[in-house]
């Protein structure tokens, strides 16, 4: 009989499965559960945009597309970055086009970690992260950031984190899972540490769109980051289009040769589809964004406020579409009390240790719902909190 | 900040003024305050729920009625207006551009009272050239909401 565990690679095997994925598969067991738990638009695609989708299948567009993406696609995720974030990217050689914001991260990673190379991973953050350098071949260097400093990178620790073998630096702002935000003030101080050294920067500005308090500040935009940052993005939070699967990566030319081939031997290019109408969503999706975000405000404030009348303390979130209570005051680990919740209570949140030690004693509160269903869970984790 | 509170009732009637302050940011009072002058002066005329009567016993007809009209001297057709949308059974009266007139939405218990509103009530008017009368047949959606299509969230967590 084969023995599997001699084939798998051990670097996989031992890379944890997705604490966000298990606290899922509880929660489905059970009936009758409101959770506050996806990290999704509730939103569909606006139909413009799905429209553009299904007549490039009408029309026969079936084919693959440039390696890279689209000319026209990347022309627009040009000038679009340009217009909302003042960076400038050429499309011929600065612009790849991948396969959702995951593979932009991962081909980024592969293309410049070598065996033994630290990577600063800030967290709580996004999962991806760690693991993604881990099977990249590099070390990840958990960077903690704190309640107390607004979950921003303290420059001081980032300072402290960098040795020899830091080649890239993960910038996930604003934050999954803590709503934070790093202003152009925050990001000066980064780049001072930063701009001297060989370190990359790999701006994961997926949630560009959604702040609450001004405009989203890229670091590619401040003097001296632009030739040491790589931006990925994409269309699914902006524009509500994650099963389409559609990124893309920003870059300096010689860092975007070197992950092409990555994605063009991995990948060969994107879906042809979700790239037809991701043309539309950036030629004519303005007012979609504007409306969604606009809902996502109202939301945030409303369960900000609907938190703290609870008793259960969080700073105002400021961008994404996430608040991270600290739940660690009710004398429960942030596993017990979102156990609890669920159990007894049927409400079901994300412990905050799923991104982190560091997000112990918080927990990850979604609100790409609609207010109905936010007041219900409110409710329900006030009727737990008064018993504790 | 008033077309927001609008377009917010508009979409969901029962949110309360706390609710809505939160929401808009804006305290309490002056929602309460800006909600109270658009009921005085007109804007919002009333709050109404959205019933799918078909999964009722009174499941009661609805027509859609095209109504061609002579134009009255001095009053257009104001006064023609005025007399049809004055039948309790007709919910909604709109004065349209292009091939007719008039579009009158009329509802009732049976297709027959139906008919006989065209025939008896709405063909005698004078100033009434011709009607020609649409059953609905099923509703997909109206005022923004879909009626067949439950809520499923599909979402799974994986981000």
């Amino acid at each position: 009989m084969i023995d599997y565990s001699k084939v798998l690679s051990q670097t996989v095997v031992n890379t944890p499965k997705s604490g966000i994925r298990k606290f899922f598969d509880l929660m489905s067991t059970m009936d009758d559960v409101v959770g506050l738990t996806v990290g999704e638009p509730d939103f569909q695609t606006p139909w413009h945009i799905r429209e553009a989708g299904i007549e490039s299948l009408e029309r026969g567009k079936t084919y693959y597309t440039a390696n890279a993406g689209l000319m026209q696609l990347r022309s627009e995720i040009s000038s679009y970055m340009n217009r909302r974030f003042s960076v400038s990217y050429k499309p011929e050689s600065e612009v790849i086009v991948t396969v959702g914001g995951s593979e932009a991260i991962d081909i980024a990673f592969r293309s410049m970690i070598e065996s033994g190379d630290e990577v600063i991973v800030p967290t709580p953050s996004f999962v991806c992260y760690a693991p993604l350098v881990k099977m990249a071949g590099g070390v990840p260097v958990i960077l903690e950031t704190k309640f107390e400093d607004k979950f921003k990178i303290d420059p001081e620790a980032l300072k402290a984190a960098i040795t020899p073998k830091t080649k890239l630096l993960v910038l996930a702002y604003p934050n999954n899972p803590t709503g934070a935000i790093m202003t152009r003030e925050d990001l000066l101080e980064i780049a001072e540490v930063i701009r001297d050294t060989n370190i990359v920067v790999l701006s994961d500005e997926i949630y560009a769109e959604m702040t609450y308090s001004g405009n989203h500040c890229s670091i590619a935009s401040i003097d001296g980051m632009w030739e040491r940052t790589v931006i990925s993005s994409g269309f699914s939070k902006a524009f509500a289009m994650t099963g389409w699967r559609l990124g893309y990566i920003c870059a300096p030319a010689p860092l975007c040769e070197q992950m092409l081939k990555i994605h063009q031997y991995g990948i060969m290019s994107s879906p042809t589809t979700a790239q037809f109408a991701a043309i539309e969503a950036l030629k004519n999706g303005e007012d979609d964004i504007k409306m969604m975000v606009d809902e996502y405000n109202r939301r945030r404030r409303y369960i900000f406020n609907g938190l703290k009348s609870i008793g259960i303390e969080s700073f105002e979130p400021e961008g994404a579409f996430y608040i991270f209570p600290k739940i660690g005051d009710f004398g429960l680990s942030g596993e017990e009390f979102c156990n609890k919740l669920l159990y007894e209570y049927k409400c079901a949140i994300v412990p905050g240790n799923a991104f982190g030690s560091s997000g112990e004693g918080f927990a990850r509160i979604s609100y790409a719902y609609s207010i109905k269903h936010i007041t219900q869970a409110l409710e329900r984790i006030e009727a737990f909190v008064k018993t504790l | 900040m008033n077309t927001e509170i609008l377009t917010l009732l508009e979409n969901d009637a029962r949110l309360t003024p706390e609710q809505l302050s939160v929401m808009l940011n804006k305290s309490k009072d002056e929602i309460e305050k800006e909600i109270n002058r658009m009921e005085q002066n007109g804007t919002i005329l009333g709050y109404k729920t959205i019933i799918d009567w078909e999964k009722t016993e009174k499941d009661p007809v609805i027509a859609m009625i095209d109504v061609k009209l002579t134009p009255q001297r001095d009053k257009g057709f104001d006064r023609v207006a005025e007399k049809i949308y004055n039948y309790p059974e007709v919910k909604s009266v709109y004065l349209m551009s292009g091939a007719y007139d008039l579009s009158v939405v009329i509802e009732g218990k049976t297709m027959k009272e139906v008919a006989s509103f065209v025939s008896q009530k709405l063909s005698t008017i004078d100033a009434v050239n011709s009607t020609a009368t649409h059953f609905v047949l099923h509703k997909y959606k109206d005022k923004g909401v879909l009626y067949d299509a439950p809520e499923i969230d599909e979402r799974g967590n994986f981000t």
